[in-house]
């Protein structure tokens, strides 16, 4: 694709900025240029602009179209998570994190859930179809969370069609999700040590019908895309992060493997039932925009395939006909049935101290990291020991992807800052916490 | 390779510095005695033992222990799939350790989120300024003496600490109490002057004087 590179870079400045950044190896050395007559401009794009999805705000130094200089500036939607964490129960933040990652809520519900169940030390013992149906839920975050990063990513870059087009089958996870947890959006579905609710009547068909109709959908999304001449321009070669850089800088999920780095934590730290299953975990060769789009297009596949998996194996089946459990026995961790807790003495008491008091947690400290659409999202739990945490660092992977622009967009020109930001599909109510 | 044979290598290494490695949940953790040397422990086990991959830098508050810090680095090396936890702790009156920025570029935002958040700060780190928080802003948030509901700050627009729109009314909790039970609403007399609210507050009174003192919970605080 070299020949459409030279066609789109046609100002003086640019041309000496390619040929800076071929003679030295690389980008960011392009503000040492001799000065070209020009004056550099600041440009403040962000914090409410379409393509910073959401409240980033990165301030630009241009000479004529290239970047010479890119300081991103985060803390818009800076919340304090992290300090209400401390001031309440470990069942009491689960809502919050619904608050994180908003476009992936259940992947953040399990991934809290689970870095707090390690550190009950009951993560192990869960029961079979509480972590399939977590898995389901998981992997149908993924979709939704890529349909809307590529949706977002291509009417970013001038394709509208394709944002309606993955719009239409998110809309039908949010009705899955409705059905399942009783909201669209703020789910909050799981609880520690099980989910809030057995999956109602119908869902699993429901499920089942809907990955069989996403598969169609996503073919279509790549008919759209991934041959489409305006797209592959404005993609190819375009924020090429290599190998050593993306884990230098600490990048993970589909911005990882876009680079060529086969880092999944599904693999690599099982958690669930992911080594029960199979499927591929999808590397890029480049590392640009256009392999980190490919990534996310083969992760919903792989997604599909795992759905699949999880709905064929399911123990009890898709009414539970066997009445199996989606919470541990445990009355000390999970709040016991309601028809009890007025009857029985036992259930009572657990009752009052888990609402009072929360789970309690024995002292120590654990992380657990989560493969969320987004990347590693981290929870990171040091207790004294009780019903709230001492500190629960939160390592969003938004975060930690974003921090590679002032190393990345020296040496683009503006407009590829949109699509840079489009692949990288960051969501700011994660980054900021 | 484990975890637990990295650590082990890594404290062969650095011997008296690094103490024995401890195990929880199956994670190992290391604590380093001197944070000074830090970045050097870090180099190493990056160049030497594979940790190749910063996950997560944070920071802990032990208010009222000395020394007051703790800054929580957490390693993984992509290869041998191992993570490793490494502690140091941190005086109040330094407040000081040196920066990992040069080990893994990762650690830049990390280091400044601690800054801004803990006021923690790392010698020879590039750019040391608030990231989450505004330039200017007077206080460290994630401390434990900071306030669960803020501090007033000089853009009370931006941050501000009025009381929300039903605060001290029933059902709304109040931020910063020590336990749940102190954050309940049932417990406390809404900050009111409601007609009705006060008669109901004086009936609950009459039947305290009526039954004596140990009748039901009654008002703990008055906010008068």
């Amino acid at each position: 694709m070299a020949d459409v590179r030279d066609i789109e870079i046609q100002d003086t400045a640019a041309k000496a900025a390619l040929a800076a950044e071929n003679a030295t190896g690389g980008p960011g050395l392009v503000d040492e240029l001799p000065d070209m007559g020009g004056e550099k401009m600041v440009l403040n794009m962000g914090p409410s602009h379409p393509s910073t999805h959401g409240v980033l705000r990165i301030v630009l130094e241009l000479e004529g179209e290239t970047i010479t200089k890119a300081m991103p500036d985060v803390g818009y939607l800076h919340r304090g998570d992290e300090k209400i964490a401390e001031n309440m129960t470990y069942t009491q933040f689960i809502p919050y994190t619904d608050r994180l990652d908003y476009l992936a809520p259940l992947a953040n519900n399990v991934a809290y859930a689970l870095a707090v169940e390690k550190l009950l030390g009951i993560d192990k013992t869960l029961p079979p179809r509480c972590q399939y149906i977590r898995t389901i839920c998981c992997e149908l975050a993924r979709i939704s969370s890529h349909l809307l990063g590529i949706g977002c990513f291509a009417m970013d870059v001038g394709a509208m069609t394709v944002f309606l087009h993955t719009f239409t089958e998110r809309e039908k996870i949010y009705n899955l999700c409705e059905a399942l947890t009783g909201a669209r959006f703020t789910t909050s579905y799981t609880r520690i040590g099980g989910v809030s609710r057995d999956t109602p009547p119908g869902w699993c068909e429901a499920v089942r019908k809907f990955i069989n109709e996403v598969v169609v959908n996503i073919d279509e999304t790549e008919t759209l895309l991934t041959r489409n001449r305006i797209w592959v321009d404005r993609t190819r070669d375009v924020g090429v992060i290599s190998k050593e850089d993306a884990i230098d800088y600490g990048l993970s999920g589909p911005n990882l493997r876009g680079s060529g780095v086969e880092y999944d934590l599904r693999k690599d730290q099982p958690y669930l039932i992911y080594s029960d299953l199979k499927f591929d975990v999808p590397v890029g060769s480049v590392g640009d925009c256009y392999d980190r789009y490919l990534v996310r297009m083969e992760e919903m596949r792989q997604s599909v395939k795992l759905i699949h998996q999880c709905l064929d194996k399911i123990p009890g089946g898709f009414d539970n006909a066997s009445k199996e459990p989606v919470n541990v026995a445990d009355g000390k961790v999970v709040l016991p049935p309601k028809s009890k807790v007025m009857t029985s003495m036992e259930e009572l008491i657990h009752h009052f101290l888990n609402v009072t008091q929360g789970v309690n947690a024995p002292p120590g400290e654990v992380y657990f990291g989560h493969e969320n659409p987004k990347g590693e999202l981290g929870f990171y739990i040091n207790s004294k020991g009780g019903g709230t945490p001492n500190r629960l660092k939160i390592r969003s992977p938004s975060f930690v992807n974003l921090s590679i622009l002032p190393h990345l967009l020296p040496g683009h020109m503006m407009s590829d800052t949109v699509a840079i930001l489009g692949s990288f599909d960051f969501v700011m109510g994660e980054c900021d916490r | 390779m484990t975890s637990l044979e990295l650590a082990q290598k890594l404290k062969a290494q650095f011997g008296e510095i690094i103490s024995e490695p401890g195990e929880f949940r199956g994670e190992i953790a290391l604590t380093l005695l001197n944070c000074e040397r830090i970045a050097e422990v870090c180099a190493f086990a990056k160049k030497e033992l594979g940790f190749d991959y910063l996950v997560d830098v944070s920071s802990l508050d032990n208010y009222g222990d000395d020394p007051r810090f703790t800054v929580v680095y957490h390693l993984y090396g992509i290869k041998h799939r191992c993570y490793l936890r490494l502690k140091t702790d941190v005086s109040e009156e330094k407040s000081e350790l040196p920066t990992v920025t040069k080990v893994w570029r990762t650690a830049d935002w990390h280091e400044r989120e601690i800054y801004d958040m803990m006021g923690i700060r790392f010698s020879g780190h590039p750019d040391l300024r608030r990231i989450l928080m505004w330039d200017g802003y007077p206080y460290f948030p994630l401390r434990k003496d900071f306030p669960l509901a803020g501090k007033p700050s000089e853009l009370p627009d931006v941050a501000f600490t009025k009381p929300a729109p039903l605060e001290g009314g029933p059902f709304v909790t109040v931020a910063g109490g020590k336990d749940a039970i102190s954050r309940e609403p049932r417990v406390r007399i809404p900050e009111t002057d409601s007609v009705e609210l006060n008669n109901r507050i004086e009936r609950r009174d009459d039947i305290r004087k009526a039954h004596g003192e140990s009748f039901g919970p009654g008002p703990k605080e008055t906010n008068k």
